[in-house]
Protein backbone atom coordinates (compact mmCIF):
# COMPACT_ATOMS: atom_id res chain seq x y z
CA UNK A 1 0.00 0.00 0.00
CA UNK A 2 1.66 3.53 -0.78
CA UNK A 3 -0.06 6.34 1.03
CA UNK A 4 0.54 9.28 -0.69
CA UNK A 5 -1.19 12.49 1.61
CA UNK A 6 -1.16 16.10 1.18
CA UNK A 7 1.51 16.17 -1.67
CA UNK A 8 2.35 19.34 -3.54
CA UNK A 9 4.73 20.62 -5.78
CA UNK A 10 5.78 24.05 -6.84
CA UNK A 11 8.38 25.43 -9.71
CA UNK A 12 8.54 29.42 -9.11
CA UNK A 13 5.04 30.31 -8.55
CA UNK A 14 3.51 27.78 -11.10
CA UNK A 15 1.91 24.66 -9.16
CA UNK A 16 2.38 21.08 -10.55
CA UNK A 17 0.84 19.24 -8.31
CA UNK A 18 -2.53 20.20 -5.61
CA UNK A 19 -2.73 18.89 -2.40
CA UNK A 20 -2.97 14.93 -3.44
CA UNK A 21 -4.29 12.55 -1.36
CA UNK A 22 -4.03 8.69 -3.07
CA UNK A 23 -4.06 5.32 -1.75
CA UNK A 24 -2.20 3.25 -4.30
CA UNK A 25 -3.47 -0.50 -3.57
CA UNK A 26 -0.62 -2.90 -3.31
CA UNK A 27 -1.02 -5.94 -5.82
CA UNK A 28 -0.85 -5.33 -9.18
CA UNK A 29 -0.78 -2.59 -11.88
CA UNK A 30 -1.53 0.96 -11.38
CA UNK A 31 -1.35 3.14 -14.12
CA UNK A 32 -1.19 7.19 -14.30
CA UNK A 33 -2.98 8.40 -16.69
CA UNK A 34 -3.72 11.93 -18.03
CA UNK A 35 -3.06 14.88 -20.48
CA UNK A 36 0.49 16.32 -20.62
CA UNK A 37 1.34 18.39 -17.96
CA UNK A 38 -1.40 16.83 -15.67
CA UNK A 39 1.82 16.13 -12.88
CA UNK A 40 1.99 12.32 -13.31
CA UNK A 41 5.55 12.94 -14.07
CA UNK A 42 6.42 14.72 -11.41
CA UNK A 43 4.26 12.73 -8.80
CA UNK A 44 5.95 9.45 -10.06
CA UNK A 45 9.64 11.30 -9.30
CA UNK A 46 8.35 12.50 -5.81
CA UNK A 47 7.45 8.99 -5.55
CA UNK A 48 10.69 7.64 -6.21
CA UNK A 49 12.76 10.36 -4.43
CA UNK A 50 14.61 11.85 -7.95
CA UNK A 51 13.17 15.24 -6.28
CA UNK A 52 13.05 15.92 -2.73
CA UNK A 53 9.36 16.50 -1.29
CA UNK A 54 8.38 20.05 0.00
CA UNK A 55 5.07 19.63 1.13
CA UNK A 56 3.63 16.43 1.79
CA UNK A 57 4.65 12.47 2.84
CA UNK A 58 4.73 9.58 0.98
CA UNK A 59 4.33 5.95 3.00
CA UNK A 60 5.45 2.77 1.68
CA UNK A 61 3.72 -0.01 3.48
CA UNK A 62 3.42 2.81 6.63
CA UNK A 63 7.58 3.84 5.76
CA UNK A 64 8.17 7.48 4.94
CA UNK A 65 10.22 7.92 2.47
CA UNK A 66 11.59 10.96 3.27
CA UNK A 67 12.72 9.60 6.58
CA UNK A 68 14.26 5.71 5.36
CA UNK A 69 17.87 5.94 4.35
CA UNK A 70 18.08 6.08 0.53
CA UNK A 71 20.30 2.52 0.47
CA UNK A 72 17.24 0.48 2.29
CA UNK A 73 14.51 1.85 0.10
CA UNK A 74 16.65 0.87 -3.26
CA UNK A 75 15.74 -2.79 -1.29
CA UNK A 76 11.90 -1.36 -1.18
CA UNK A 77 11.34 0.24 -4.00
CA UNK A 78 12.84 0.26 -7.95
CA UNK A 79 12.29 2.98 -10.48
CA UNK A 80 12.88 3.33 -13.99
CA UNK A 81 12.87 6.85 -16.18
CA UNK A 82 13.07 7.69 -19.84
CA UNK A 83 16.89 8.64 -18.85
CA UNK A 84 19.15 8.99 -22.16
CA UNK A 85 22.59 8.74 -20.30
CA UNK A 86 23.41 5.27 -19.87
CA UNK A 87 27.17 5.10 -21.01
CA UNK A 88 27.75 2.70 -23.71
CA UNK A 89 30.33 -0.04 -22.37
CA UNK A 90 28.26 -2.11 -19.93
CA UNK A 91 27.02 -5.35 -21.19
CA UNK A 92 23.65 -6.65 -20.51
CA UNK A 93 24.98 -8.95 -18.14
CA UNK A 94 26.67 -6.44 -15.99
CA UNK A 95 24.14 -4.44 -16.35
CA UNK A 96 21.77 -6.56 -14.61
CA UNK A 97 24.21 -7.16 -12.06
CA UNK A 98 23.38 -3.64 -11.14
CA UNK A 99 20.24 -4.40 -10.43
CA UNK A 100 22.12 -6.26 -7.58
CA UNK A 101 23.57 -3.36 -6.30
CA UNK A 102 21.69 -2.53 -2.85
CA UNK A 103 22.23 -6.03 -2.10
CA UNK A 104 25.77 -6.98 -2.83
CA UNK A 105 27.08 -3.20 -2.93
CA UNK A 106 29.73 -3.89 -5.36
CA UNK A 107 30.75 -7.41 -4.40
CA UNK A 108 28.48 -9.75 -6.13
CA UNK A 109 27.91 -13.04 -4.18
CA UNK A 110 26.92 -16.67 -5.72
CA UNK A 111 22.84 -15.70 -5.36
CA UNK A 112 23.32 -12.58 -7.05
CA UNK A 113 24.93 -14.07 -10.00
CA UNK A 114 22.21 -17.09 -9.79
CA UNK A 115 19.48 -14.17 -9.79
CA UNK A 116 20.99 -12.55 -12.96
CA UNK A 117 21.18 -15.42 -14.94
CA UNK A 118 17.52 -16.37 -14.26
CA UNK A 119 16.16 -13.00 -14.84
CA UNK A 120 18.38 -13.17 -18.11
CA UNK A 121 16.28 -16.19 -19.27
CA UNK A 122 13.24 -15.23 -18.12
CA UNK A 123 13.40 -11.65 -20.17
CA UNK A 124 14.96 -14.11 -23.46
CA UNK A 125 17.90 -12.08 -23.05
CA UNK A 126 20.22 -14.76 -23.19
CA UNK A 127 21.84 -14.31 -26.78
CA UNK A 128 22.42 -11.10 -25.72
CA UNK A 129 23.92 -11.10 -22.66
CA UNK A 130 27.35 -10.43 -23.50
CA UNK A 131 26.37 -7.41 -25.79
CA UNK A 132 26.92 -4.08 -25.09
CA UNK A 133 24.22 -1.76 -24.34
CA UNK A 134 25.00 0.16 -27.99
CA UNK A 135 24.50 -2.67 -29.72
CA UNK A 136 20.77 -3.36 -29.03
CA UNK A 137 17.73 -1.75 -30.57
CA UNK A 138 15.15 0.28 -28.38
CA UNK A 139 13.45 -2.51 -27.66
CA UNK A 140 15.97 -4.84 -26.51
CA UNK A 141 17.30 -2.16 -24.47
CA UNK A 142 14.44 -1.27 -22.85
CA UNK A 143 13.92 -5.07 -21.93
CA UNK A 144 17.39 -5.17 -20.35
CA UNK A 145 16.66 -1.69 -18.53
CA UNK A 146 13.38 -3.87 -16.82
CA UNK A 147 15.01 -6.64 -16.19
CA UNK A 148 17.24 -4.76 -14.59
CA UNK A 149 14.34 -3.52 -12.46
CA UNK A 150 13.73 -6.71 -11.76
CA UNK A 151 16.19 -8.12 -10.27
CA UNK A 152 16.08 -5.55 -7.79
CA UNK A 153 13.50 -7.45 -5.93
CA UNK A 154 11.77 -4.99 -4.77
CA UNK A 155 8.13 -4.59 -3.74
CA UNK A 156 7.26 -1.65 -5.60
CA UNK A 157 8.13 -0.94 -9.22
CA UNK A 158 7.69 2.89 -10.15
CA UNK A 159 8.39 2.70 -14.26
CA UNK A 160 7.78 6.07 -16.02
CA UNK A 161 6.51 6.06 -19.81
CA UNK A 162 8.31 2.54 -20.09
CA UNK A 163 6.60 2.55 -23.73
CA UNK A 164 8.39 5.03 -25.27
CA UNK A 165 10.03 4.47 -28.42
CA UNK A 166 8.63 0.70 -29.01
CA UNK A 167 6.72 -0.14 -31.76
CA UNK A 168 3.43 -2.04 -31.15
CA UNK A 169 4.88 -5.49 -31.04
CA UNK A 170 7.51 -4.87 -28.48
CA UNK A 171 4.96 -2.32 -26.26
CA UNK A 172 2.61 -5.54 -26.06
CA UNK A 173 5.23 -7.81 -25.43
CA UNK A 174 6.58 -5.28 -22.53
CA UNK A 175 3.07 -5.05 -20.92
CA UNK A 176 2.26 -8.67 -21.11
CA UNK A 177 6.02 -8.94 -19.14
CA UNK A 178 5.12 -6.59 -16.68
CA UNK A 179 1.48 -7.87 -15.84
CA UNK A 180 3.37 -11.37 -15.38
CA UNK A 181 5.93 -10.69 -13.46
CA UNK A 182 4.27 -8.12 -11.57
CA UNK A 183 1.21 -10.90 -10.52
CA UNK A 184 3.62 -13.74 -10.03
CA UNK A 185 5.78 -11.82 -7.91
CA UNK A 186 2.85 -10.09 -5.82
CA UNK A 187 4.64 -6.83 -6.92
CA UNK A 188 3.00 -3.60 -6.93
CA UNK A 189 3.82 -1.83 -10.32
CA UNK A 190 2.94 2.11 -10.63
CA UNK A 191 3.35 2.76 -14.33
CA UNK A 192 2.93 6.46 -16.45
CA UNK A 193 1.01 5.44 -19.38
CA UNK A 194 0.54 7.74 -22.25
CA UNK A 195 -1.17 5.69 -24.20
CA UNK A 196 -4.64 4.80 -22.52
CA UNK A 197 -5.60 1.84 -24.23
CA UNK A 198 -2.42 -0.17 -22.92
CA UNK A 199 -4.12 1.20 -19.39
CA UNK A 200 -6.93 -0.46 -20.37
CA UNK A 201 -5.88 -3.79 -21.28
CA UNK A 202 -3.38 -3.93 -18.53
CA UNK A 203 -3.92 -2.27 -15.97
CA UNK A 204 -5.71 -2.97 -12.40
CA UNK A 205 -6.23 0.33 -11.14
CA UNK A 206 -6.29 3.87 -13.30
CA UNK A 207 -5.71 6.80 -11.76
CA UNK A 208 -6.13 9.73 -14.20
CA UNK A 209 -5.20 13.18 -13.63
CA UNK A 210 -5.52 16.77 -14.36
CA UNK A 211 -4.23 19.82 -13.55
CA UNK A 212 -1.93 18.34 -10.96
CA UNK A 213 -5.10 16.47 -9.02
CA UNK A 214 -6.54 13.52 -9.01
CA UNK A 215 -9.38 13.30 -11.56
CA UNK A 216 -10.38 9.96 -11.02
CA UNK A 217 -9.74 6.69 -9.79
CA UNK A 218 -10.87 3.51 -10.30
CA UNK A 219 -10.87 0.08 -12.47
CA UNK A 220 -10.45 0.85 -15.93
CA UNK A 221 -14.28 -0.19 -16.57
CA UNK A 222 -14.81 2.59 -13.89
CA UNK A 223 -12.64 5.05 -15.35
CA UNK A 224 -13.03 4.70 -18.91
CA UNK A 225 -16.46 6.33 -19.77
CA UNK A 226 -16.81 8.80 -22.36
CA UNK A 227 -17.68 11.79 -20.24
CA UNK A 228 -14.87 10.77 -18.43
CA UNK A 229 -12.76 11.03 -21.35
CA UNK A 230 -14.08 13.86 -22.38
CA UNK A 231 -13.56 15.70 -19.17
CA UNK A 232 -9.97 14.58 -19.27
CA UNK A 233 -8.41 15.42 -22.38
CA UNK A 234 -11.40 17.64 -24.03
CA UNK A 235 -12.48 15.82 -26.85
CA UNK A 236 -14.39 13.35 -28.32
CA UNK A 237 -14.09 9.99 -28.13
CA UNK A 238 -16.12 6.91 -28.52
CA UNK A 239 -15.07 4.18 -25.75
CA UNK A 240 -16.35 0.24 -27.04
CA UNK A 241 -15.85 -2.99 -25.37
CA UNK A 242 -13.49 -5.33 -27.01
CA UNK A 243 -12.37 -8.71 -25.61
CA UNK A 244 -13.44 -7.85 -22.47
CA UNK A 245 -11.36 -4.80 -22.09
CA UNK A 246 -12.50 -0.91 -22.82
CA UNK A 247 -11.33 0.97 -26.00
CA UNK A 248 -10.80 4.36 -26.46
CA UNK A 249 -11.09 5.33 -30.33
CA UNK A 250 -9.69 8.19 -30.09
CA UNK A 251 -7.60 8.70 -33.11
CA UNK A 252 -10.92 8.94 -35.88
CA UNK B 1 39.37 -10.44 -16.40
CA UNK B 2 43.43 -11.28 -16.86
CA UNK B 3 43.59 -8.70 -19.64
CA UNK B 4 43.00 -5.97 -17.21
CA UNK B 5 44.87 -6.95 -14.85
CA UNK B 6 48.06 -7.30 -17.36
CA UNK B 7 47.56 -4.60 -18.58
CA UNK B 8 47.61 -2.63 -14.95
CA UNK B 9 51.04 -5.14 -14.11
CA UNK B 10 52.29 -3.84 -17.43
CA UNK B 11 51.44 -0.10 -16.75
CA UNK B 12 53.07 -0.72 -13.51
CA UNK B 13 56.37 -1.87 -14.56
CA UNK B 14 56.65 0.77 -17.61
CA UNK B 15 56.18 3.52 -15.08
CA UNK B 16 58.85 1.69 -12.77
CA UNK B 17 61.51 1.32 -16.08
CA UNK B 18 60.68 4.96 -16.68
CA UNK B 19 60.88 5.84 -13.12
CA UNK B 20 64.50 4.41 -12.91
CA UNK B 21 65.98 5.88 -16.01
CA UNK B 22 64.88 8.97 -14.67
CA UNK B 23 66.92 8.58 -11.50
CA UNK B 24 70.12 7.30 -13.23
CA UNK B 25 70.26 8.57 -16.61
CA UNK B 26 73.36 10.58 -17.09
CA UNK B 27 74.19 10.94 -13.41
CA UNK B 28 78.30 10.72 -13.98
CA UNK B 29 79.01 9.13 -10.80
CA UNK B 30 77.52 11.98 -8.67
CA UNK B 31 75.00 10.26 -6.84
CA UNK B 32 75.07 12.07 -3.75
CA UNK B 33 73.79 15.29 -5.20
CA UNK B 34 71.69 13.55 -8.15
CA UNK B 35 69.39 11.18 -6.36
CA UNK B 36 67.77 13.13 -3.39
CA UNK B 37 67.37 15.87 -6.21
CA UNK B 38 65.79 13.84 -8.48
CA UNK B 39 63.74 11.87 -5.73
CA UNK B 40 62.38 14.51 -4.74
CA UNK B 41 61.05 16.08 -8.60
CA UNK B 42 60.26 12.42 -8.96
CA UNK B 43 57.68 12.42 -6.21
CA UNK B 44 56.60 15.65 -7.29
CA UNK B 45 55.72 14.37 -10.88
CA UNK B 46 54.15 11.08 -8.65
CA UNK B 47 52.15 13.15 -7.28
CA UNK B 48 50.92 15.44 -10.16
CA UNK B 49 50.00 12.55 -11.96
CA UNK B 50 47.81 11.06 -9.46
CA UNK B 51 46.00 14.31 -8.47
CA UNK B 52 45.48 15.10 -12.60
CA UNK B 53 44.66 11.85 -13.54
CA UNK B 54 42.01 10.82 -10.62
CA UNK B 55 40.26 13.99 -10.35
CA UNK B 56 39.92 14.18 -14.20
CA UNK B 57 38.13 10.60 -14.11
CA UNK B 58 35.99 11.71 -10.69
CA UNK B 59 35.11 14.35 -12.91
CA UNK B 60 34.31 12.62 -15.97
CA UNK B 61 32.34 9.95 -14.38
CA UNK B 62 30.13 12.72 -12.31
CA UNK B 63 29.66 14.58 -15.49
CA UNK B 64 28.69 11.37 -17.83
CA UNK B 65 31.08 13.03 -20.40
CA UNK B 66 34.56 12.15 -21.63
CA UNK B 67 35.82 15.39 -22.74
CA UNK B 68 35.70 17.28 -19.49
CA UNK B 69 38.07 18.40 -17.24
CA UNK B 70 38.09 19.74 -13.67
CA UNK B 71 39.95 22.71 -15.15
CA UNK B 72 36.69 24.15 -16.83
CA UNK B 73 35.79 24.54 -13.34
CA UNK B 74 38.28 27.33 -12.81
CA UNK B 75 39.90 25.92 -9.64
CA UNK B 76 43.55 26.82 -10.70
CA UNK B 77 42.57 30.61 -12.15
CA UNK B 78 41.30 31.20 -8.74
CA UNK B 79 44.19 29.55 -7.47
CA UNK B 80 46.82 31.67 -9.86
CA UNK B 81 44.36 34.54 -8.77
CA UNK B 82 44.73 34.30 -4.75
CA UNK B 83 48.60 33.97 -5.42
CA UNK B 84 48.52 37.24 -7.73
CA UNK B 85 46.83 39.17 -5.15
CA UNK B 86 48.72 38.47 -2.30
CA UNK B 87 51.88 39.43 -4.34
CA UNK B 88 49.72 42.40 -5.11
CA UNK B 89 48.78 43.09 -1.12
CA UNK B 90 52.30 42.04 0.36
CA UNK B 91 54.64 42.80 -2.30
CA UNK B 92 56.49 40.57 -3.98
CA UNK B 93 59.33 40.19 -0.96
CA UNK B 94 56.23 39.61 1.50
CA UNK B 95 55.08 37.04 -0.38
CA UNK B 96 58.25 35.30 -0.81
CA UNK B 97 58.64 34.79 3.21
CA UNK B 98 54.96 33.98 3.84
CA UNK B 99 55.10 30.20 5.67
CA UNK B 100 54.64 27.87 3.04
CA UNK B 101 52.43 25.33 4.76
CA UNK B 102 49.84 28.02 6.39
CA UNK B 103 49.91 29.48 2.85
CA UNK B 104 49.36 26.29 1.63
CA UNK B 105 46.85 25.47 3.86
CA UNK B 106 44.72 28.59 3.50
CA UNK B 107 44.80 28.14 -0.06
CA UNK B 108 43.15 24.81 0.52
CA UNK B 109 40.45 26.06 2.46
CA UNK B 110 39.55 28.87 -0.13
CA UNK B 111 39.23 26.80 -3.08
CA UNK B 112 37.23 24.36 -0.73
CA UNK B 113 34.95 27.29 0.06
CA UNK B 114 34.72 28.51 -3.38
CA UNK B 115 34.29 24.76 -4.86
CA UNK B 116 31.63 24.41 -1.98
CA UNK B 117 29.89 27.96 -3.20
CA UNK B 118 29.95 26.63 -6.93
CA UNK B 119 28.42 23.04 -5.44
CA UNK B 120 25.92 24.97 -3.69
CA UNK B 121 24.36 25.79 -7.35
CA UNK B 122 24.07 21.65 -8.06
CA UNK B 123 22.65 20.97 -4.62
CA UNK B 124 19.61 23.69 -5.02
CA UNK B 125 18.81 21.76 -8.10
CA UNK B 126 18.71 18.23 -6.06
CA UNK B 127 21.74 17.39 -8.09
CA UNK B 128 19.87 17.62 -11.77
CA UNK B 129 21.97 20.51 -12.91
CA UNK B 130 25.68 19.50 -13.63
CA UNK B 131 25.57 21.52 -17.38
CA UNK B 132 24.68 24.32 -15.39
CA UNK B 133 27.45 24.33 -12.53
CA UNK B 134 29.77 23.50 -15.30
CA UNK B 135 28.67 26.78 -17.23
CA UNK B 136 29.14 28.95 -13.98
CA UNK B 137 32.43 27.54 -12.82
CA UNK B 138 33.22 28.92 -16.58
CA UNK B 139 32.29 32.19 -16.38
CA UNK B 140 34.15 32.26 -13.00
CA UNK B 141 37.32 30.76 -14.46
CA UNK B 142 37.32 33.34 -17.09
CA UNK B 143 36.28 36.14 -14.44
CA UNK B 144 39.16 35.36 -12.41
CA UNK B 145 41.66 34.96 -15.45
CA UNK B 146 40.59 38.15 -16.55
CA UNK B 147 40.93 39.97 -13.21
CA UNK B 148 44.61 38.00 -12.91
CA UNK B 149 45.96 39.67 -16.31
CA UNK B 150 44.85 43.29 -14.82
CA UNK B 151 46.58 43.03 -11.94
CA UNK B 152 49.46 41.73 -13.13
CA UNK B 153 49.55 44.42 -15.02
CA UNK B 154 49.35 46.68 -12.25
CA UNK B 155 51.88 45.49 -10.32
CA UNK B 156 56.18 46.47 -10.55
CA UNK B 157 58.31 44.56 -12.89
CA UNK B 158 60.12 42.91 -9.69
CA UNK B 159 56.79 41.86 -8.11
CA UNK B 160 55.58 40.83 -11.30
CA UNK B 161 58.64 38.41 -12.01
CA UNK B 162 57.55 36.66 -8.37
CA UNK B 163 53.97 36.57 -10.52
CA UNK B 164 55.33 35.20 -13.84
CA UNK B 165 57.01 31.90 -11.66
CA UNK B 166 53.43 30.70 -10.05
CA UNK B 167 51.77 31.61 -13.58
CA UNK B 168 53.21 28.74 -15.71
CA UNK B 169 53.76 24.89 -14.12
CA UNK B 170 56.93 24.00 -14.08
CA UNK B 171 58.87 20.79 -12.91
CA UNK B 172 62.02 22.22 -12.84
CA UNK B 173 60.88 24.64 -10.44
CA UNK B 174 58.46 23.03 -8.55
CA UNK B 175 57.29 24.48 -5.11
CA UNK B 176 60.27 22.08 -2.85
CA UNK B 177 58.53 22.56 0.24
CA UNK B 178 54.98 21.74 -0.19
CA UNK B 179 55.82 18.16 -1.34
CA UNK B 180 55.34 16.77 2.20
CA UNK B 181 52.24 18.62 2.46
CA UNK B 182 50.92 17.36 -1.10
CA UNK B 183 51.77 13.86 -0.51
CA UNK B 184 49.58 13.92 2.55
CA UNK B 185 46.82 14.91 0.84
CA UNK B 186 47.32 12.38 -1.69
CA UNK B 187 48.18 9.51 0.67
CA UNK B 188 44.79 10.42 2.58
CA UNK B 189 43.17 10.56 -0.40
CA UNK B 190 43.59 6.70 -1.81
CA UNK B 191 42.28 5.28 0.86
CA UNK B 192 39.08 7.42 0.53
CA UNK B 193 38.50 7.29 -3.12
CA UNK B 194 39.08 3.34 -3.19
CA UNK B 195 36.38 3.10 -0.98
CA UNK B 196 33.96 4.72 -3.77
CA UNK B 197 35.03 2.31 -6.68
CA UNK B 198 31.72 0.57 -6.62
CA UNK B 199 29.84 3.48 -6.27
CA UNK B 200 31.31 5.52 -9.03
CA UNK B 201 30.70 2.02 -11.02
CA UNK B 202 26.97 3.33 -10.43
CA UNK B 203 27.30 6.57 -11.45
CA UNK B 204 27.51 5.66 -15.38
CA UNK B 205 24.44 4.60 -15.27
CA UNK B 206 23.09 8.33 -14.90
CA UNK B 207 21.29 10.29 -11.95
CA UNK B 208 18.45 8.73 -11.60
CA UNK B 209 19.76 4.99 -11.73
CA UNK B 210 22.51 5.71 -9.38
CA UNK B 211 19.21 7.60 -6.97
CA UNK B 212 17.58 4.12 -7.80
CA UNK B 213 20.21 2.10 -6.44
CA UNK B 214 20.36 3.45 -3.08
CA UNK B 215 23.37 5.83 -3.64
CA UNK B 216 23.16 9.01 -1.80
CA UNK B 217 23.42 11.40 -4.59
CA UNK B 218 23.50 14.93 -3.38
CA UNK B 219 25.62 14.02 -0.60
CA UNK B 220 28.25 11.74 -2.66
CA UNK B 221 28.54 14.02 -5.91
CA UNK B 222 29.25 16.67 -3.40
CA UNK B 223 32.03 14.53 -1.50
CA UNK B 224 33.79 13.39 -4.87
CA UNK B 225 33.65 17.30 -6.27
CA UNK B 226 35.33 18.29 -2.44
CA UNK B 227 38.41 15.70 -3.47
CA UNK B 228 38.51 16.86 -7.07
CA UNK B 229 38.81 20.64 -5.79
CA UNK B 230 41.43 19.19 -3.40
CA UNK B 231 43.68 16.87 -5.66
CA UNK B 232 43.29 20.08 -8.14
CA UNK B 233 44.41 22.60 -5.69
CA UNK B 234 46.93 19.85 -4.60
CA UNK B 235 48.30 19.60 -8.02
CA UNK B 236 48.72 23.54 -9.09
CA UNK B 237 50.24 24.44 -5.29
CA UNK B 238 52.70 22.02 -6.68
CA UNK B 239 53.53 22.58 -9.45
CA UNK B 240 51.56 25.32 -10.45
CA UNK B 241 48.63 25.46 -12.66
CA UNK B 242 48.92 22.63 -15.69
CA UNK B 243 48.43 23.52 -19.15
CA UNK B 244 46.87 26.83 -18.15
CA UNK B 245 44.50 28.15 -19.41
CA UNK B 246 42.99 24.88 -20.63
CA UNK B 247 44.25 21.76 -19.69
CA UNK B 248 44.61 18.77 -21.87
CA UNK B 249 46.45 16.73 -20.03
CA UNK B 250 43.72 15.25 -17.85
CA UNK B 251 41.92 14.60 -20.78
CA UNK B 252 45.00 12.58 -22.86
CA UNK B 253 45.39 10.62 -19.71
CA UNK B 254 41.35 9.56 -19.11
CA UNK B 255 41.02 8.79 -23.02
CA UNK B 256 44.56 6.52 -22.67
CA UNK B 257 43.70 4.91 -19.49
CA UNK B 258 39.74 3.96 -20.63
CA UNK B 259 41.55 2.44 -24.01
CA UNK B 260 44.09 0.88 -22.26
CA UNK B 261 41.54 -0.21 -18.85
CA UNK B 262 39.02 -2.09 -21.43
CA UNK B 263 36.56 -1.96 -18.90
CA UNK B 264 34.42 1.20 -17.48
CA UNK B 265 35.08 -0.23 -13.77
CA UNK B 266 36.74 1.71 -11.48
CA UNK B 267 38.45 -0.79 -9.75
CA UNK B 268 40.77 -0.92 -12.58
CA UNK B 269 40.08 2.35 -14.08
CA UNK B 270 41.44 4.76 -10.96
CA UNK B 271 44.67 3.15 -11.05
CA UNK B 272 45.43 2.79 -14.58
CA UNK B 273 44.81 7.04 -14.69
CA UNK B 274 47.41 7.18 -11.95
CA UNK B 275 49.67 4.86 -14.04
CA UNK B 276 49.03 6.22 -17.80
CA UNK B 277 49.62 9.94 -16.20
CA UNK B 278 52.64 9.04 -14.56
CA UNK B 279 54.01 7.32 -17.30
CA UNK B 280 53.40 10.04 -19.33
CA UNK B 281 55.11 12.47 -16.75
CA UNK B 282 58.14 10.12 -15.96
CA UNK B 283 58.88 9.32 -19.30
CA UNK B 284 58.37 12.75 -20.92
CA UNK B 285 60.68 14.60 -18.39
CA UNK B 286 63.38 12.03 -18.55
CA UNK B 287 63.06 12.11 -22.74
CA UNK B 288 63.11 15.96 -22.10
CA UNK B 289 65.45 16.42 -19.69
CA UNK B 290 68.69 13.90 -21.15
CA UNK B 291 67.98 12.73 -24.25
CA UNK B 292 66.94 16.13 -25.74
CA UNK B 293 68.73 17.90 -23.34
CA UNK B 294 66.10 20.89 -22.71
CA UNK B 295 65.27 21.56 -25.93
CA UNK B 296 61.61 21.62 -25.40
CA UNK B 297 58.68 21.79 -22.58
CA UNK B 298 57.43 18.91 -21.60
CA UNK B 299 53.45 20.42 -21.35
CA UNK B 300 53.80 22.27 -24.91
CA UNK B 301 54.32 18.44 -26.21
CA UNK B 302 51.81 17.27 -23.75
CA UNK B 303 49.20 19.78 -24.51
CA UNK B 304 49.51 19.12 -28.32
CA UNK B 305 48.69 15.52 -27.99
CA UNK B 306 45.90 16.14 -25.77
CA UNK B 307 44.91 18.59 -28.33
CA UNK B 308 44.80 15.75 -30.86
CA UNK B 309 43.08 13.58 -28.92
CA UNK B 310 40.31 15.69 -27.92
CA UNK B 311 39.33 16.65 -31.50
CA UNK B 312 39.75 12.65 -32.14
CA UNK B 313 37.34 12.25 -29.16
CA UNK B 314 34.59 14.53 -30.62
CA UNK B 315 35.43 13.51 -34.39
CA UNK B 316 34.18 9.93 -33.16
CA UNK B 317 31.40 10.91 -31.12
CA UNK B 318 30.37 12.42 -34.37
CA UNK B 319 30.73 9.20 -36.14
CA UNK B 320 28.68 6.74 -33.64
Amino acid sequence: MIHIENVSHHIGKQTILNNIRLEIPAGGITALIGPNGAGKSTLLSLMARLQPLTHGSIRYNGRDLAATPTAEMARKLAILTQEGSVQSRISVRDLLMFGRFPYHQGRPQALDREIVAAALHEFGLEPLAERYLTELSGGQRQRAMIAMVFCQQTDYVLLDEPLNNLDMYYAKSLMQLLQRLTHEHKRTTVVVLHDINQAAAYADHIIAMQHGQVAFAGTPDEVFTEANIKTLFNMDAAVIDYAGKKLVVHHV
Amino acid sequence: MPSEKRNLLLAALLLAAASALFMTLNARGMWDFVLPLRAAKLLAILLVAYAIGVSTLLFQTLTHNPILTPSLLGFDTLYVFLQTLLVLVLGGIGYVQLNPAWKFSGEMLVMLGGSMLLFQVLLRQGGRDLARMILIGVIFGIFFRSITGLLQRLMDPEAFAVAQAFSYASFNSFNRQLLWPALLVVLASMPLLWRERHRLDVHLLGRDQAVNLGIAYQRHTLWLLAWVAVLVATATALVGPFGYPVSFFGLLVCALANHFAGTLRHNVRLPMVFLVAALLLVGGQTLFEHVLGMQAVLSVVVEFAGGLVFLYLILRKKQT
